[in-house]
């Protein structure tokens, strides 16, 4: 949980409704200054609303939002030290990524040129070009550089990287490493590509259906949860009285995934049995995490696990 | 800045970074990479080359000095403390019995490899070793 002492943004109870969908179901959570949060889930799970919200782009329903201590609504205190790059944002007819740099610049007091500039010629970008000319790529590094050069004390990345092939997308997250080790501020990372940034992250809120599934620092999470593979009755000795979010099973074989620090005794008992254990990444934790909670909603038995499959 | 460093490589899942981190700085010491006394890589610098979020790098080199592995020069930076290497030998013994030699055994008898096997297999590794000053060290002690 985060302290809520050096909390910059607290939501308590917060409920979006769109006709008689929830979007947002009772959330509640606080965001502690000068880290990078990963905020997780699978597509329509709440992750865009939410920021919308947040970044007073959106209307909630019911429920209790603060940002620097203040409600974010039209308040200038507030919206200049935030900022927002959408995964399509849209703009002028006749902009110029040069132009949204500039409007930028106005409008984010820690705007760093000098650093703008390096980060054009790193995703080599024409500047001239307008902006509906670009590639859906080139498009989401003009959102990017905005992003890493406005410096705003809280930075809300929406699924940045469409159409970024996986050079710049890793220029993105190396930029984002050094700049925030040297200016730290808040970042908050929405991505369905856990893999790829989860070493970014120092703490993980995965959403799913309007819900908060997890809130945790990501080191506390790593080597919370294992895969246990080997012969089925030795795997389930070993798995009884153990959380199982996810089994596998093929013929007289069984692969399955406990949540839970295993101590040295454990581990040696597993040898003992003669059963490998493998770790478990953020991603397949969070994959296994979400799969449980949709499970649990359907009444379903430990077999629906496996139809669910989104992902490896 | 941004050459194709494959530091990220070496960072494994299901593991808490900042542990590993120490122990890839504990790695360079024992090997001599770190010789006591000499400067270690800020925390920036870890965190862009095992591409790492920056507050973990701190708590993985901060444990160090916790351990008193490491020292603070204020202004300067972080060194290795002098003894650190045999501090870390002697405890990176107790681990290996544990971390490499039970799960060999449990191996060998998997495959009905006797114990004078097992001891003839160990001696042959020893004698297959390249010339390793670090060996000779041990080797005399």
């Amino acid at each position: 949980m985060s302290d809520s002492n050096n909390a910059v943004i607290e939501v308590r109870n917060l409920t979006k409704r769109y006709r008689s969908e929830k979007a947002l179901d009772d959330v509640s959570f606080s965001i502690a200054a000068n880290k990078i949060y990963g905020l997780l889930g699978r597509n329509g799970a709440g992750k865009t609303t939410l920021m919308s919200i947040l970044t007073a782009q959106n209307f909630k329903t019911s429920g209790h939002v603060s940002v620097f201590g203040q409600s974010p609504y039209e308040n200038e205190k507030v919206l200049p030290r935030i900022c927002f790059i959408r995964e399509s944002q849209k703009y002028p007819d006749d902009f110029t990524p040069q132009h949204a740099f500039r409007s930028a610049s106005l409008f984010f007091a820690n705007w760093d040129q000098a650093f703008a500039d390096r980060l054009v010629q790193d995703f080599q970008l024409p500047v001239k070009r307008r902006i509906k000319k670009l590639s859906r790529g080139q498009l989401s590094a003009v959102g990017v550089i905005i992003g890493l050069a406005s410096r705003a004390d809280i930075t809300f990345f929406d699924e940045p990287y469409l159409g970024l092939d996986a050079v710049a997308r890793q220029l993105f997250y190396d930029h984002l490493i050094e700049d925030y080790a040297e200016f730290p501020r808040t970042v908050i990372l929405s991505s369905h590509l856990i893999d790829e940034v989860a070493n970014l992250l120092e703490h993980v809120i995965v959403i799913d259906q309007g819900r908060i599934l997890m809130d945790d620092d990501a080191e506390d999470i790593r080597g919370t949860a294992h895969t246990v593979v080997g012969p089925a009755a030795k795997v389930d000795q070993f798995v009884a009285r153990r959380e199982v979010l996810h089994t596998e099973r093929m013929g007289s074989f069984a692969s399955v995934t406990v949540s839970g620090v295993l101590t040295d005794a454990q581990r040696d008992e597993a040898m003992a049995l003669g059963l490998e254990l493998a770790p478990v990444s953020l991603q397949q934790l969070v994959v296994r995490t979400t799969m449980a909670a949709t499970e649990s909603d359907f009444g379903g038995t430990d077999r629906s696990a496996e139809t669910l499959e989104v992902s490896k | 800045m941004h050459d194709d460093h494959d530091g990220a490589a070496v960072i494994e899942e299901g593991r808490p970074i900042f542990l590993q981190i120490a122990e890839l700085i504990e790695n360079d010491i024992i090997d001599g990479n770190l010789p006591e006394e000499s400067q270690v890589p800020s925390t920036t610098e870890f965190a862009a080359f095992y591409r790492i979020n920056p507050a973990t790098a701190a708590k993985g080199v901060n444990r160090l000095v916790d351990d008193g592995i490491l020292y603070k020069r204020r202004g300067v930076g972080m060194f290795v403390a002098a003894g650190s290497r045999a501090t870390l030998t002697s405890q990176r013994k107790e681990e290996f019995f544990k971390e490499y030699v039970k799960p060999m055994t449990v191996e060998a008898q998997k495959l009905d490899i006797s114990p004078e096997q097992l001891t003839a297999m160990v001696s042959r590794g020893l004698a297959e070793l390249p010339d390793n000053p670090a060996m000779e060290r041990s080797g005399s002690a």
